[in-house]
């Protein structure tokens, strides 16, 4: 069973034809890492797999739950980071503790969101992935801002998600940790 | 659905989003008997369109706080992602607005129009005016604010495209509140909001999707 299949897709912006031809199929305990120079076209790889950008030519095709974490936090900045958390983790039916666990966040609970750090906040993104559930992780620039230990909370995070059967499409320009992950070069 | 309208609501609430409309309205109806003198029977007989002026001005307050934010902050791909469809956004959206702009101006109405020195009958019109034409003014900001996400400097932009559409309402609003006017005047005045919040939630729907490319 596939979870996200590309066929032949060509992504266009701003006039500017970024990639085409791109085939890719990402089964469950899989992994993809997608590395290319700045404005190579990996933010847009991801955005055409959330649903976000409709391809200029081929076909995405997504049979599961996806959650995105990108540059955007889309966390209530007055509030809480564990109320933040908890209105996508009841959206998706997940939990919001267990994202937080897995990122290493759980003492920042009660922290509001607009105090957090960059690498927090990162953390934070991934940890709504983390929290969500779905089948499907996409991740741009995951590392970014990320201290080691938050670079170990992922890659563990990212493991136990596909030992469960999960996917992940990753674009990264830092070195990521993805032990058996398939490489597209941009 | 229900979460959307509940977040929204605490973001009008928490912030000043929620009040600012109504000081404004509050603001207008204070400084309008100094404008033109504290003679009652003037103030009696203008009072009801210039709190009908007010409102609309105070609905143009909102506009910058309702998609912008969300767009900006990436709150409005989450929700793609998980499959939401960009009209029941809007339509939350519009939901969360009205609730945090037409009742608290509605209450707001009852001290200004003791300002205005409107006798009692003016106002139980001019209450049941802003029930049934604050849904349309609501209605109108959430569209102009879907249309001018992810634009600089906004808020003139936003009167330029509200006030015109807005003509109906005022219109209609400011004339049912003759007493000797028809009873035409209030059901012209739901029409024309019913109109305003059926087109809405497609219309900003399609404004948040077609500004995502």
């Amino acid at each position: 069973m596939t979870l996200l299949r590309m066929e032949g897709v060509a992504c266009i912006r701003g006039g500017r034809l970024l990639f085409e031809g791109m085939d890719l199929a990402l089964g469950p305990g899989e992994a993809v890492l997608v590395s290319g120079q700045n404005g190579a076209g990996k933010s847009s790889l991801i955005r055409l797999a959330a649903g976000l950008l409709r391809p200029a030519a081929g076909q995405v095709e997504r049979t599961a739950d996806a959650a995105l974490a990108d540059e955007a936090l889309a966390l209530d900045q007055r509030l809480p980071l564990v109320r933040a958390l908890g209105f996508w983790a009841r959206l998706d039916g997940g939990d919001a503790g267990a994202g937080m666990a897995a990122m290493g966040l759980v003492h920042l609970a009660d922290v509001p969101v607009h105090m957090l750090s960059t690498g927090q906040r990162k953390r934070a993104s991934l940890a709504r992935v983390a929290a969500s559930g779905a089948k499907l992780w996409l991740l741009d620039e995951p590392a970014n801002g990320l201290d080691s230990e938050g670079a170990e909370c992922l890659a563990a995070a990212i493991a136990a998600h596909r030992a469960a059967g999960g996917a992940v499409l990753a674009a990264s320009h830092q070195p990521l940790s993805l032990p058996g992950a398939r490489e597209i070069a941009l | 659905m229900r979460a959307l309208i509940l977040r929204d609501l605490r973001l009008a609430f928490t912030g000043a989003g929620a009040a600012l409309p109504v000081v404004f309205f509050l603001l207008v109806a204070t400084l309008f008997p100094f404008a033109v003198g504290p003679d009652a029977a003037l103030l009696a007989r203008t009072g009801g369109g210039a709190l009908w002026m007010a409102a609309l001005l105070a609905a143009l307050l909102p506009v910058e706080r309702l998609v912008e934010p969300d767009r900006a902050s990436g709150v409005l791909d989450q929700l793609a992602v998980r499959g939401v469809s960009e009209e029941s956004i809007a339509l939350a959206k519009l939901a969360a607005h009205w609730l945090s702009f037409g009742p608290p101006l509605m209450l707001a109405a009852l001290p200004a129009a003791a300002l205005m020195k409107l006798p009692q009958q003016v106002l139980a019109r001019l209450e049941l005016g802003l029930l049934a034409g604050t849904p349309g003014l609501a209605a109108l900001s959430l569209m102009v604010a879907a249309l001018t996400a992810g634009l600089r400097g906004t808020g003139a932009l936003a009167g330029l495209l509200i006030l015109p559409l807005a003509v109906p309402i005022l219109i209609f609003g400011a004339g049912m509140i003759d007493p000797t006017g028809s009873e035409g005047a209030w059901k012209l005045l739901a029409a024309a909001s019913l109109l305003l919040g059926g087109i809405a939630p497609f219309a900003a729907g399609a404004a948040i999707r077609a500004a995502r490319d």
